[in-house]
């Protein structure tokens, strides 16, 4: 088997299917890192507006709860057919890559706004209280005081969850949006070792989920430091 | 005219009512104390003056302007003129003593940041606390954290102060710690409205005890007759088994 791969090697690394990887990561890349950022903001968004007990706040806390517990039970090859059927219905014609942006977006956000909205409430309710006697309003509570103390709950789900997801945004090669599965299919279909195809994808997946990881332990150690008593 | 006036006051946790027409009043420079077993409203009657718990039924006078607490411009005057302590001191845990100091004066009422600092630390000083500015909440005894609450509370420099049981949570040698900053605090004429379980504190610093139970307000009246002559034999029976040990 070696033998074979070694073979294969100077073909397998050329120019051409070098830049297709390049490609196919760049996709996988940006649909990760768009997913988490704008996953990351709404969701963010969502909880705090989930949490907002006023009474003016009700159409919108029903509306982010619906999304919320939509999307969050949906597989994710089932919401990516349905944001493309229901473009399809539009008479929109979007790059099929615009479909798997905007159900990545869509899944991420409904996922993240339930682990912060979870970390928000991990917070005593004595906080909320104290803040309100002194007058903070809903947001400098949320922003003084509720989220400082709230990053070392999210934290560590949410980057959990951004490890997991950059590995879904391997379905939308279902669609036929050219990201790193994709392309190990194809280069695996043109007859290279699936040995070889595959062991390089992994790499490349490992590139991008390795970093990420050690970023937020690096968040958390800034955001969320463990003070000694 | 009373600095705060309580008019029939009425409130319910969901179908539960825990305070049925409370009135009372606190003149400019009393200290009140509110006495009672567990669970009789003492505490729930701050958390309503504070707005935490929007009441049913009834009204509040602040220096005789009528208030209403669904009125969210009202709540907020209401907020800068009364301030309150907790039991369990509700420091923000994220923040320096500095910081939970001097939050609410730089952010909510926007005044300048070194002005603040000198008047906070100041208060700081006053409580025993002006060593610990740098220090957090979870770095601190029960005592002083509690000392560190009450000068959040004077940082908004209220007209009227509410302790809610602020000794409660504390072993019995903190307790004293607390209690002389409050004596000095009552030494200089602030309004008080006191929720407390220190009887002998309560007997010595009080203008007026109101005795309440199951919700309402039984009896109101010098520290003497509350401790020594209580008129109602529900307060007799309480203070009965207070004082009996």
């Amino acid at each position: 088997m070696f033998d074979q791969i070694l073979q294969e090697l100077p073909r397998f690394f050329s120019y051409y299917n070098l830049l297709f990887f390049a490609k196919a990561l760049g996709v996988t890349f940006a649909l990760s890192a768009i997913g988490c950022i704008v996953g990351f903001s709404l969701g963010f968004l969502l909880a705090a507006v989930r949490l907002d007990t006023r009474p003016a706040g009700r159409p919108l806390r029903v509306a982010s709860t619906v999304f919320i517990e939509l999307f969050r039970r949906i597989p994710f090859l089932v919401t990516l057919m349905l944001v493309f059927f229901i473009f399809q219905g539009l008479n929109a014609d979007l790059a099929m890559f615009t479909v798997a942006l905007i159900s990545v977006c869509l899944i991420a956000t409904a996922f993240i706004a339930e682990i912060v909205r979870s970390g928000l409430e991990s917070v005593h309710q004595n906080q909320w209280d104290a803040a309100s006697a002194m007058n903070f309003s809903y947001l400098q509570t949320l922003r003084l005081v509720i989220i400082p103390q709230a990053w070392k709950i999210i934290l560590p789900p949410v980057f959990g969850f951004f490890v997991l997801f950059i590995k879904d945004t391997a379905l939308a090669s279902q669609i036929g949006v050219v990201e790193l599965a994709f392309a190990g299919k194809t280069m695996n279909n043109k007859g290279f070792s699936a040995a070889l195809v595959y062991g390089t994808v992994l790499a490349l997946y490992f590139m991008l989920s390795y970093p990420l990881a050690r970023f937020g332990k690096h968040l958390e150690k800034k955001l969320a430091p463990t003070r000694n008593r | 005219m009373p600095q705060l006036e309580i008019v029939d006051l009425k409130a319910n946790y969901g179908a539960h009512t825990v305070l049925e027409r409370i009135n009372l009043s606190v003149e400019k420079g009393e200290i009140v104390s509110l006495i009672g077993p567990s669970g009789s409203g003492k505490s729930t009657l701050l958390r309503v003056l504070m707005g935490l718990l929007p009441p049913i039924g009834g009204l509040v006078r602040i220096d005789g302007q009528v208030l209403d607490y669904n009125n969210r411009e009202q709540l907020r005057r209401l907020r800068s003129q009364i301030a309150i302590v907790f039991q369990q001191y509700n420091l923000f845990q994220n923040m320096t003593v500095l910081d939970n100091v001097t939050v609410a004066p730089i952010k909510v009422k926007g005044r300048p940041r070194k002005q603040v600092e000198d008047y906070a630390i100041q208060l700081l000083e006053k409580v025993g606390m002006g060593a610990k500015l740098k220090a957090y909440p979870d770095q601190l005894s029960g005592g002083q954290q509690q000392r560190v609450a009450i000068a959040r509370a004077l940082a908004l420099q209220p007209g009227i102060l509410l302790l809610d049981e602020v000794t409660a949570a504390l072993d019995p040698e903190l307790v004293n710690e607390v209690l002389d900053t409050v004596r000095l605090l009552a030494a200089e004429g602030m309004t008080m409205f006191i929720v407390s379980h220190e009887m002998g504190f309560v007997r010595e610093v009080s203008s007026k005890v109101v005795f309440m139970a199951d919700g309402h307000v039984v009896e109101i009246g010098p520290p003497r007759q509350i401790f020594d002559d209580p008129r109602e034999a529900r307060t007799r029976d309480f203070v009965g088994k207070i004082l009996r040990h």
